[in-house]
């Protein structure tokens, strides 16, 4: 005979046990990557000790996982924002670099300000950039119900194609021979480094204190109460007086910008010019990122750094052990799944019939 | 002798006991009556009868011998029917073909129709079933379609036929030629469970009653020495009177719809107009427009023509926040989908409707959670909404208790016009009664209330006027005094009322 199983919804889930279920996600995703660590012959503990290591051993391995956890918190954060009104913003990639576009383009000889209101204005038309790049999505999907995972996802490539041409005519630095690569931005204009000989930067105090704003409007304001009733059930949100189509194109103008402003991050910050590999994927990452945070921003903070720390530490793993790099994409992949169901079962409990 | 034999049958779902170890037996040609309220484990025995789900304890007997658990196959090799609340027709297949669905051998070369269309006119002459067997389902009115299921839970020759609930969609014309069949049934030898929440049905149909209350039998009746109040009694628990309208003299106009049409035939130039301190019941089937009339007062919907008036003027355009804001109270047809978020807390769901506004927020931008759970504390004590506080999630909240929140949300404003649609579907007595007693408060403060139900008695009990939606179209209104059952019954099943010529003067006309 079948036996059914069913979720039962807990009455009250503790404080402890809803902290406690992201950790517990990790822990068991490291053990199930253990496996693969053992199956290449190298020693787990070795190679997490490493990993580690390499994360957060040196002075400088500390600066560099924080400086590559800046433009993922705030990937993340747009994920995190969009999904709450469930709205599914997959296009955080392209929206990135309409950001570092926009700062391109302001940044490069355009206006010379001094850095107090240069850095400003960065961020701003690379706020405004990213926001730019999810009206087309939104309207279609306002308009004429088009689903935006897949506007958002495809207008990445778009816009990736279109950056490239930039980089190959219009944008090209003269200065340099042949390189696809724009003009660097003005000293006024780069973000100031927060430790000497690192490539730690102003961004980072950027993106917390985005996580901070964030996390200020979802709890404390209209805005935030609207999203929320959006994503939960609009049908009821709609019944209750709150208008829908404008709460959705609020939250996404909110998430292109938050996307738009990683790309200032990366543009004035750690490259100071714009190429086509601005970005090994924190778009998509920022995906993930929300995920583990279960789209709360301060949580953010932490799974970024998680994410963060995983990358750089793996690759500073690889060059010690006999392990290829990947393991931080299956590491990441794991501790995704394995938190979404531990936070699963701190809300239900498992009954069998 | 006993067909069926259920024998101490209990069974558990996590620390809910949901049958408490019931023992009841069904004569040959009898017609059973399980009432109880919901939650009362009437749908839960039947399942556990029909092999849906295994008891922990006990086990059913079909004339003496034990029937295999958790295994429908077996109930039906047994004899046993069931006509499911929730119909189970394939929308897109004939009459025919969903009754020997399943019915016939996976081997056979290819599908007898001819023999099963014979059974099946022969089964429709014998007990008064009559449809189609060529017609699709999709073609079929609701009453026909339950003679569908019926017709395909006897086919396999049924001797104990089981039906939950199987008069909720039903006009009571339907549900009197339901009725019939059934009786039909008994008289050729077959016995018929009957489940049901509604006394008047259970009392003119069934033989005997048998009520549920908390997962146990609390008593057993022949439907002869039964009345309704002793049964209501039984089945809640305690005594419950509903409450019943005291006539009360019409004051101004506070809605007026003239010509009001929506999306060709979802709403045809409907007339309608509500006073304060009257109450205008719209009765019919369900999916003859309620929901579109609903929705186009409510502001969810915009009419392609005609115009709606509140309260003399009204705003230029109906949405959502102007019609609240112009002094209307909404109570929705889907309480969980419609008439609050689940995910969000019971303060959350209370400021709904004017979170913008003080108490809820300052400025229109920032929230102010302390005075808004404040708020929350009083409508929750103010009307005895069961929670663990304003911070309670309110998907937790039972239906009844979620009621409750709505009312409060849309009464403690005060509002000049109450839109109550199902304001009572699926409560149990004891909310039905809170819910009536404070739509007759508002009433007598001087609320106009446009009541839209598909429950007769609810509807007698509470309008001063009704009137009939069928097909998009309302009819003319008529005093509740003016008119019978039988007579909206027909009106619901779209035929006109004649003209009143027996009416007094003023009895009727357009509302």
């Amino acid at each position: 005979m079948a036996r059914a199983m069913r979720f039962e919804p807990r009455e009250r889930v503790s404080v402890l046990a809803a902290a406690a279920a992201p950790l517990a996600g990790v822990a068991v995703a490291l053990l199930l990557c253990s496996v693969l660590i053992l199956w290449t012959g190298e020693s787990v503990l070795e190679a997490y000790w490493l990993l580690l290591k390499g994360a957060f051993g040196t002075k400088f391995a500390i600066t560099e996982t924080l400086s590559r956890a800046t433009p993922l918190i705030l990937t993340g954060l747009a994920a995190a924002v969009a999904f709450r009104a469930k709205f599914w913003n997959i296009g955080a990639e392209g929206q990135l670099y309409c950001g570092a576009l926009a700062a391109t383009w302001v940044g490069t000889g355009l206006l010379i300000l001094p850095p107090v209101l240069m850095i400003p204005l960065l961020f701003l038309a690379g706020a405004l950039g990213g926001g730019a790049a999810l009206l087309v999505p939104v309207i279609l999907k306002n308009r004429l119900k088009v689903d935006e995972v897949v506007t958002t996802l495809l207008l990445n490539f778009i816009i990736l194609l279109f950056v490239s041409y930039l980089l190959e005519g219009p944008l090209k630095d003269p200065m340099l021979m042949g390189w696809p690569q724009a003009a660097p931005i003005i000293d006024e204009g780069v973000l100031p480094r927060l430790v000497e000989r690192s490539r730690l930067h102003l961004g980072l105090v950027v993106a917390v204190g985005a996580a901070l704003m964030v996390w200020l409007v979802m709890t404390f304001t209209v805005w935030g109460y609207e999203i929320r009733a959006v994503g939960h059930n609009a049908a009821a949100a709609a019944f209750s007086g709150i208008k829908i189509n404008r709460t959705i194109i609020r939250t996404a103008l909110l998430s292109g910008g938050l996307a738009g402003m990683a790309g200032v991050t990366e543009v004035a910050g750690l490259k100071g010019y714009l190429t086509l590999d601005l970005s090994p994927g924190f778009g998509y990452a920022g995906i993930a990122v929300a995920m583990l945070a279960q789209l709360h921003p301060i949580g953010v903070l932490a799974s970024a750094l998680f994410l963060s720390a995983i990358y750089v530490g793996a690759d500073s793993m690889s060059r010690g052990v006999n392990i290829p790099t990947y393991i931080a994409d299956v590491l990441v992949a794991t501790s995704m799944l394995a938190v979404v169901l531990s936070v699963m079962l701190t809300r239900f409990r498992i009954r069998f019939n | 002798m006993a067909v069926l034999e259920i024998v101490g049958v209990t069974k558990r779902f996590g620390s809910l006991l949901a049958n408490d170890g019931i023992t009841l037996s069904l004569a040959e040609g009898e017609i059973l009556a399980l009432l109880g309220e919901n939650g009362a484990g009437k749908t839960t025995l039947m399942n556990i009868l029909f092999g849906h789900y295994t008891a922990d304890e006990g086990h059913i007997k079909v004339r003496g011998e034990i029937l295999p658990p958790g295994s429908p196959d077996a109930a039906i090799a047994a004899g046993i029917g069931m006509v499911h609340q929730h119909f189970t027709l394939a929308d897109n297949l004939s009459v025919l073909e969903n009754v020997i669905l399943g019915r016939e051998s996976l081997w056979s070369w290819r599908q007898d129709k001819a023999r099963g269309r014979d059974h099946i006119l022969s089964m429709a002459r014998d007990f008064g079933l009559e449809v189609n067997p060529d017609a699709l389902i999709s073609d079929l009115s609701i009453g026909e379609r339950q003679r569908v299921e019926i017709l395909k839970a006897l086919y396999g020759d049924a001797q104990v036929l089981i039906l939950d609930e199987p008069t909720a969609v039903l006009t009571p014309q339907e549900t009197e030629s339901l009725f019939e069949t059934l009786r039909r049934l008994v008289d050729q030898g077959r016995s018929v469970v009957i489940i049901s929440h509604k006394l008047h049905e259970i009392l003119s149909v069934s033989d005997r009653v048998v009520v549920l209350r908390r997962g146990a039998i609390v008593g057993t009746v022949k439907t002869a020495d039964a009345d309704r109040d002793s049964l209501a009694e039984l089945m809640v628990g305690r005594a419950v009177v509903r409450p019943k309208a005291e006539p009360m003299a019409p004051g101004e106009e506070v809605l007026r719809l003239h010509k009001v049409s929506l999306g060709g035939a979802k709403l045809d130039a409907v007339e309608l107009t509500v006073r304060a301190h009257e109450i205008i019941g719209i009765a019919g089937v369900a999916g003859n427009g309620q929901a579109d009339l609903a929705n186009v007062i409510s502001g969810l919907a915009r009419p392609t023509s005609g115009h709606i008036t509140l309260f003399g003027e009204g705003p230029a355009q109906l949405t959502p926040e102007s019609v609240v804001a112009a002094g209307v109270g909404r109570i929705p047809e889907d309480r969980n989908a419609v008439g609050v978020i689940g995910a969000m807390t019971v303060w959350e769901n209370l400021s709904s409707e004017d979170i913008r506004r003080p108490p809820a927020s300052r400025g229109g931008i920032f929230l102010d959670k302390p005075a808004a759970r404040a708020r929350a504390a009083e409508l929750i004590e103010a009307y005895d909404v069961r929670c663990k506080g304003p911070d309670a999630e309110t998907g937790l909240l039972s239906g009844g208790n979620i009621q409750k929140l709505i009312l409060a949300r849309a009464l403690s404003r005060e509002p000049k016009l109450i839109l109550a649609n199902q304001p009572v579907r699926g409560l149990d007595e004891g909310a039905i009664a809170y819910v009536h007693e404070r739509l007759l408060a508002a009433r007598r403060r001087g609320a106009g209330i446009l009541l839209i139900t598909e429950d007769l008695d609810e509807l007698m009990a509470l309008a001063d006027r009704v009137a009939v939606m069928y097909r998009g179209r309302l009819s003319a209104s008529y005093a509740v005094s003016e008119v019978t059952v039988p007579e909206l019954g027909l009106m619901m099943a779209g035929q006109n009322r004649e003209a009143g010529e027996n009416s007094k003067d003023g009895a009727r006309h357009a509302v």
